[in-house]
């Protein structure tokens, strides 16, 4: 359960060896050790993730999990429920790609697609039917302020993000009446492996710094916020810019 | 009916299907086809946490069971069904010149709440808990069985994990309760203001024996030499010859005016330290020392019922109350919380210390001898750090929370404070051995 103060007693993360994930994993494990279950692709990364755990004396349960297989997600979900309920699940798979092949490569397209998109459609049914049958519990998605205003630059990728931010924000409003909550998170520019070599945008920030952006927006069951919380006000205005001055702005 | 039911604080709420049975059968029945989600009575939801909601599963109304079915004034009891609530009772009671011997801060609580909580008021340090003055309870269990439990007779032991067991037992569906005669509905009362804790602790240890009913508020937003300053209030029953005349041609009379209901738009972030401030001066200046003062049940035991929802006041976010008890011998503690609290930032306006008398058989039973204090914080960024802080204090000098207003603290920090906690879990465990009673404070605490 989420006690009074936001601190959940169990934690599922899609797309465990995420940067933002882990940071998130590492806040919620602070003065508190609720159980994590850490869904991703076998790799030395999430050996990694789960030993950094481990250590802490968190109890930490690893799960098989690729975004691209939809066919496998029930069975991923019903591993990650079967040693109790989950008080926060946090979808934090992505892949960014390379923008100007994901416009013109049919399989990059689909892949960016198949993951951001579908993997997201697909894992937030499953969430939902559990969470609904628990009577609680949060999910937080992960999505991009690169959704909300879909730029020339890396529009692929945007339109995944917008897609799978609007399909989240839906679920909020239809889970509302269960007991359960969706939090969309949008962070800006952040400085992670994803982003490395590119050039950061204003107002970026760290993997810590959206951490703590989504602890505190569960602690006070928000359903929508900006990392950083000026991005907000920042994509506002340029979600209204008309299209001619739009593009012209500095990529 | 899919509800969203959160506690008193409005803090962590769930959803669960809300179910109001008319009559015992129909309890009975939703009991025994439970699933694997569970059950949990609920009566006025004025436990500050979640004791009384069960996210994903049923939830018992019990608040339309509410006929006083008897009341035997010679023998001083009554029996009654457990949605009573406090303030029914009293209504009841009065005319008669009878008296619940335990009265909680507010009135609007069920005689199964009462129960469940083991509540205790101002008088704890003379007239125990509520649970001291139950003389016998049906309590419908996981089986959809009916048992007449007393304090001594055969299932006392289920009578004592009933009382504090906050509802995990089974479903208190009736209770036969002690009740005093009482010549007035008013109270004499004492008040002195002190300047600073230290004097605050002195002044309430002496002479506690003379009182029938006693507590103090301090002010937890000032610091430096004026910290923990507070307004002790200390009063006995009014005898009929000592109300003013205007009084006596009705002296059972119980005045309980509602001045208004705080509405449920206000934002977060109302009481902060300005305003916190402000109010903690306001009550500390409004409350000079004088003594013998005829107050009414409203003024002197529930002023806060006078404002309806009040906990609206404190926004969406919700709040949190920390209540814990230590042992006398380590006032040192309460000294330390009280500094540690007035040096954090977080504003608690509503504090209330007070000493405790001897605890009772019930094994999750709250009050112990010592000092008991209670603070009301707004939920903000850092208190959860700051709450840890104090439990670590508190568990290691000996002392516990409170389970009906707990809302964040750790399974282990329940079973050091509680040491005959396995002793009650086992007699739970041998009335519901698959766990059908089950509540979302059960999941989170591991009880």
């Amino acid at each position: 359960m989420i006690d009074a103060v936001g601190n959940p007693q169990s934690l599922l993360v899609l797309g465990g060896t995420s940067e933002i994930a882990r940071a998130v994993v590492r806040r919620y494990t602070g003065a508190r050790t609720p159980r994590v279950v850490l869904a991703a692709r076998p790799s030395g990364r999430r050996d990694e993730a789960v030993a950094e755990l481990a250590a802490a004396g968190v109890p930490v349960t690893a799960v098989d999990f690729d975004a691209r297989d939809v066919g496998s997600h029930a069975a991923v979900l019903d591993k990650a429920f079967a040693d109790g309920g989950i008080d926060v699940a946090l979808v934090a798979f992505g892949v960014l790609g390379d923008a100007e092949r994901a416009w013109q490569d049919h399989e990059a397209a689909l892949e960016l697609a198949g993951v951001n998109y579908t993997g997201a459609v697909s894992v937030g049914v499953g969430l939902a039917e559990r969470l609904r049958e628990q009577g609680h519990g949060v999910i937080v998605a992960l999505s991009s302020v690169a959704g909300e205003r879909v730029r020339r630059s890396n529009f692929v990728y945007g339109s995944t993000k917008a897609g799978m931010d609007a399909f989240y924000q839906g679920l909020g409003e239809a889970l509302r009446p269960h007991g359960v909550t969706v939090t969309v998170v949008r962070p800006g520019f952040v400085r992670t492996r994803m982003t490395a070599g590119l050039r950061p945008a204003p107002l970026s920030s760290t993997a810590d710094q959206v951490a703590e952006v989504v602890v505190n927006a569960v602690r006070d069951r928000r359903e929508l916020v900006w990392a950083p919380a000026s991005l907000r006000v920042v994509m506002s205005a340029l979600r209204h810019l008309p299209r001619a001055v739009f593009r012209r702005l500095p990529a | 009916m899919l509800a969203r039911l959160s506690g008193w604080g409005r803090t962590a709420p769930t959803v669960a299907r809300l179910v109001s049975p008319r009559d015992f059968e129909g309890v009975a029945d939703i009991v025994k086809k439970s699933r694997e989600r569970g059950v949990i009575a609920r009566g006025l939801g004025r436990s500050y946490g979640d004791p009384a909601q069960n996210a994903g599963g049923v939830v018992l109304d019990m608040t339309s069971f509410d006929r006083i079915r008897r009341v035997d004034a010679d023998e001083g009891l009554v029996d009654v069904e457990a949605g009573v609530s406090l303030d029914a009772l009293m209504r009841a009671l009065l005319p008669l010149g009878l008296w619940p011997p335990v009265l909680p801060g507010t009135r609007q609580v069920t005689v199964g709440g009462a129960i469940a909580a083991d509540v205790h008021g101002k008088g704890h340090h003379v007239a125990g808990s509520f649970g001291d003055h139950v003389r016998s309870l049906d309590l419908l269990t996981a089986d959809g069985s009916v048992r007449t439990l007393t304090p001594d007779g055969e299932g006392s032991a289920l009578f004592w994990a009933t009382v504090g067991g906050m509802g995990l037992t089974g479903v208190v569906l009736r209770a036969t309760l002690r009740v005093v005669p009482v010549e007035t509905s008013y109270f004499v009362v004492d008040t002195e203001r002190v300047a600073d804790l230290d004097e605050l602790l002195e002044r309430q240890s002496a002479d506690d024996d003379r009182y029938a009913e006693s507590v103090s508020w301090f002010d937890a937003t000032a610091t430096g030499p004026r910290l923990g300053r507070g307004v002790l209030t200390r009063a006995n029953h009014a005898r009929l010859d000592e109300l003013p005349k205007k009084l006596r041609h009705a002296p059972l009379a119980f005045d309980a005016p509602r001045l208004f209901t705080v509405p449920d738009r206000l934002p977060s972030g109302l009481l902060n330290r300005v305003t916190g401030r402000a109010f903690s001066e306001l009550w500390y200046r409004k409350s000079p020392t004088r003594s013998g003062r005829v107050q009414n049940i409203t003024q002197f035991l529930h002023p806060l019922d006078v404002i309806g929802e009040w906990n609206r006041g404190y926004g969406p976010r919700g709040f949190l109350q920390y209540q814990f008890a230590v042992p006398f011998a380590a006032v040192d503690v309460v000294r330390e919380v009280v500094g540690r609290i007035s040096a954090s930032g977080h504003v608690s306006a509503l504090n209330v210390l007070k000493r405790f008398g001897p605890g009772n058989r019930a094994p999750l039973s709250f009050p112990m001898p010592g000092w008991t204090l209670c603070v009301d914080l707004p939920v903000r960024p850092g208190l959860g750090r700051l709450c840890d802080e104090l439990d670590d204090l508190v568990l290691g000098a000996g002392g516990r929370h409170y389970l009906a207003k707990e809302s964040r603290t750790t399974a282990e920090a329940v079973r050091r404070g509680y040491p005959r906690f396995e002793e009650w879990r086992a007699v739970r465990a041998s009335v519901d051995p698959d766990g059908v009673f089950v509540s979302d404070m059960s999941r989170r605490l591991n009880l």
